[in-house]
Parts: structure tokens; C-alpha cells; sequence
């Protein structure tokens, strides 16, 4: 664990992986609003934080002096080794145009409405077999047994990850995002992944198959083919933004469930109330911070800016500001007016919107069909994960 | 009522075409644009102000002339 020494000074000292910040942000953000919208910290780099919806909506928009080519919120303080696998890292979310424009083509068909359409089958059928191992139980950890287990698959399927390998393949992307603040276990599986996704690029040169990284491989930029490190690096982007992402906002949307009875009766009851609600739900428990890096000194809102500072995009946050949505702490499944940034603003907006809203809910309505009515179990703790991404880790019901 | 999709804005929420699948449509890199010249039926004029009201690009609008 990254040591966190408790947080006096939210405005000029805050640290997002804090426990009080990973369990309630809400009325952090609320007090900075008023106090200091955009705070700042020394504690693993200069950093600021940002917190109403006006400022991270400028701030994701100014490519220019907010590059993305470092996004990570927390950063890696292992030995970075002299020659990356990965030079660009994953594009098009970590790197700027022109390079952006062009990875980032090359991606979005695969999460188009219409291909998406295509992966809801499967996925129904995976939640519903996920249900039926302890739907005779009564009861569950939805977040565990349920939420965590579904993009990871619903994205392997896409990469063409053998059926076979899917426990193995969901273990080790476990290992990198659900124990991301254990190095050790990180690195682990960080390094089974790599070697797996760089022996599958050499077998698909040769035996390519009806899936992304294949069809990445067939791909000639100016009659040249890819490099291994751009579809190694795309490749390595659908996992590290599409699962623990994902599974957050179906965990939280579950927890949410079973913490309003009332909220899960009309969702089981009324399925056109659907779209507004999973936007709802989304705004509301808008998992993902992302990062971004100043290119060159400047001041933001009155603060003083350095180049190599870091920003976090804090969507989370701009999601709750009640200058953008009125009374933006209620959770109203019918809010009409909803333009929440969940999915990021700007021509970062995730890739996989799509999907992600597809696997929501699919898996809130293959939930609600066999357990309309759950709850918390008594006495049973809920735990939440934050840093990049927050969500809940465990969520014991019981529907009995 | 007759909307239209500013294209240097939008950056492919989709959330119109969810909102509103008969108005919009989107294409393979998730950009929008109205379904035919924009003109928007009675019955889906609500419809039609929802996507503009979730848009988080404020990339919808509505073409006053």
C-alpha cells in the first residue's frame, strides 16, 4: 500500500486515495467548491484537483496546454525499464494529435452502436450464467461475483481471448486493476499480460482471426503495417479502460439498487425508464479520474500552473457540481436535463462509451429479472476502491 | 421545430441517437447527425429537446429561422 497520511488540508495537501476521500469524495468536493474549486497537492507530485463541472470541462478541452501523454492519476513508482514495451503507451488515450486522431480511427469501430449491438447477446447470456451460480443461494457479493466478472469477459471476447483462458485471462487483469495499490501483484500480472499479448501479435501475424487485434494487425498506416508497440499499446488500452471502468459503475449501480428499494422497483418494473436511469447512474457514480500534464507554465482559475504539473480530470466531481444539475446529490432516475460528462468531454471522450452503457444495462436488467428485490446484507461491510477509478470491491446482498 | 447537430462539436456521446434513435444517427466513429434535414415530427418534439438538454458538448441545436 502507497502510504497515506491522513488529510488535514483538502485545499492545498488532498490525496484522492485517502480512505475518507475513497469512501465519501462528495462532501470533499462540495467544501472545495466554495472554499478552493481547484486544490492542489505536493504528495506524489505537484497536483491539482479541480471540482466544479465549468473548469474540468475547460481543462479537457485545452489539448494545447493539458496533454494527455501522462494519465495516470496515481503514478507508477516502480523502475521504468530502459526500453518500454509499450513506447506510446495505450493510444489514443495517451498521446496527443496527430497520433491520437489516427489511433483513436482505428478503434471507434469496433465500439460503434452497430458492433456494439452485436456483443449484447453474449453478454446477456454471460450475466444470466453468472447469476444462475448463486441465484439458490441468496445472496452474493454483487460487485465480486457479479460485477467484476463481467466486462473483463464481455473485452477478452473482443480480443479474441480463447473461452478457454477466460478465468486465467480475468486473474490477471484483476491482478493489475483490482490490487493496483500492491506493486507487487501489479507488476505480476502486468508482466503475464504483456508476454501473452506479445506472443498473440507473432501468432496472429500468421493465423489472424475475426477480432480487434487481428484486424489491428492487417491495418497499413501509408502502406506500412503497424508497429507491434502501437497494437500492443491499443490492445492493452481496451483492458486497462474498459473493465475496472465498467465494473464500477455496475457495482455502484447495484449498490445504489439495494440501498433504494424503491429505485430498483421501478427499474424492475418499468424497462423504458432504462436509458434516463443509466445515465443517472452514471452521472452520479461517474467512476473515472483521469489525468492530465501541463505542457507549459500558466495560470488556471488564479492558480499558478507549472509545466509537468499534473491535473486530474476530475468528471466525478463535475458530475455532483450543483451549478450544472440541480440537486445533484439525489439520484432521479427521470433527470431530464443530464449532460454529464461521465465518459469525459472533449476528443478524449471514452472510446467505449458504447459498450460500457451496453454492459450496464444488460447486467442491471439480467439482475432485476431473477432478483427484482435485494438488499444490503446486515452486518456485512461494503468496501469501495479509488484512485483512477472508484467503485465498490465488495457488496454483500441478500435477496431472500 | 427543426434541429441540427453542430459537427465541430460534437465528439460521439451518442447521446442523442440513445435518447433519440428516429432523429439522429451516428456512424462508425460514434459522430451524430440528424435523420434528413432535421425537421422534427410533433410526437417527437419532446424527444428532440432531451437530446439537446443531454448533449454534453452543447453540439445539438435548434434552427430558429
Amino acid at each position: 500500500m502507497p502510504d497515506v497520511r491522513p488529510v488535514e488540508h483538502w485545499d492545498s495537501d488532498f490525496d484522492v486515495l485517502s480512505p475518507a476521500y475513497v469512501n465519501d469524495p462528495f462532501s470533499i468536493w462540495d467544501d472545495l467548491r466554495t472554499a478552493c474549486p481547484v486544490a492542489h497537492t505536493d504528495r506524489r507530485g505537484s497536483t491539482w484537483l479541480p471540482t466544479t463541472y465549468k473548469d474540468v470541462v475547460a481543462l479537457a478541452h485545452d489539448i494545447d496546454h493539458f496533454s494527455s501523454l501522462d494519465i495516470t492519476v496515481i503514478p507508477f513508482d516502480g523502475e521504468e525499464p530502459e526500453e518500454p514495451v509499450l513506447p506510446y503507451g495505450v493510444p489514443p488515450i495517451s498521446v496527443d494529435p496527430p497520433m491520437h486522431t489516427w489511433t483513436r480511427r482505428l478503434l471507434l469501430p469496433w465500439f460503434s452502436h452497430r458492433k456494439v449491438d452485436s456483443y449484447e447477446a453474449m453478454t446477456r447470456d454471460l450475466c444470466a450464467r453468472l447469476i444462475d451460480g448463486f441465484v439458490a443461494d441468496g445472496r452474493a457479493d454483487a460487485a465480486a461475483d457479479y460485477a467484476q466478472q463481467i466486462p473483463v469477459r464481455v473485452i477478452a471476447s473482443i480480443l479474441g481471448v480463447p473461452e478457454s483462458l477466460s478465468d486465467t485471462f480475468t486473474g490477471w487483469v484483476r491482478a493489475v486493476l483490482e490490487f493496483a495499490d500492491d506493486m507487487e501483484v501489479r507488476r505480476e500480472g502486468t508482466i503475464a499480460l504483456i508476454e501473452y499479448f506479445v506472443s498473440e501479435v507473432e501468432r496472429r501475424k500468421t493465423e489472424p482471426g475475426d477480432d480487434l487485434l487481428s484486424a489491428l494487425l492487417q491495418t497499413e498506416m501509408d502502406g506500412q503495417p503497424l508497429e507491434d508497440a502501437v497494437v500492443l499499446g491499443v490492445a492493452a488500452l481496451t483492458l486497462i479502460a474498459g473493465v475496472d471502468t465498467t465494473w464500477s459503475a455496475i457495482g455502484s449501480s447495484l449498490w445504489h439498487l439495494a440501498t433504494h428499494p424503491d429505485d430498483a422497483k421501478t427499474l424492475a418494473t418499468d424497462p423504458e425508464a432504462m436509458p434516463l436511469a443509466i445515465e443517472e447512474l452514471l452521472r452520479a457514480y461517474s467512476p473515472v479520474t483521469m489525468a492530465r500534464v501541463v505542457t507549459s507554465d500558466l495560470e488556471f482559475e488564479g492558480c499558478p500552473m507549472h509545466a509537468g504539473d499534473k491535473v486530474l480530470m476530475n468528471f466525478p466531481a463535475a458530475n455532483r457540481d450543483p451549478d450544472a444539475f440541480e440537486h445533484p446529490d439525489t439520484i432521479i432516475l427521470d433527470r431530464a436535463h443530464n449532460r454529464h460528462v461521465a465518459f469525459g468531454s472533449g476528443i478524449h471522450r471514452c472510446a467505449g462509451s458504447n459498450l460500457a452503457r451496453m454492459e450496464l444495462r444488460v447486467a442491471i436488467e439480467e439482475w432485476l429479472k431473477r432478483i427484482p428485490e435485494f438488499r444490503i446484507e446486515e452486518g456485512a461491510e461494503v468496501t469501495w476502491a479509488g484512485g483512477q477509478v472508484r467503485g465498490p470491491r465488495r457488496v454483500p446482498v441478500v435477496f431472500p | 421545430m427543426k434541429i441540427r447537430v453542430i459537427e465541430e462539436k460534437c465528439t460521439g456521446h451518442a447521446r442523442c441517437y440513445g435518447l433519440a434513435p428516429d432523429l439522429f444517427s451516428v456512424d462508425d466513429y460514434g459522430l451524430s447527425s440528424v435523420v434528413g434535414d432535421g425537421t422534427v415530427p410533433p410526437e417527437l418534439e419532446d424527444k428532440a429537446r432531451l437530446a439537446i438538454a443531454n448533449c454534453p458538448e452543447y453540439a445539438i441545436e435548434e434552427v430558429t429561422d
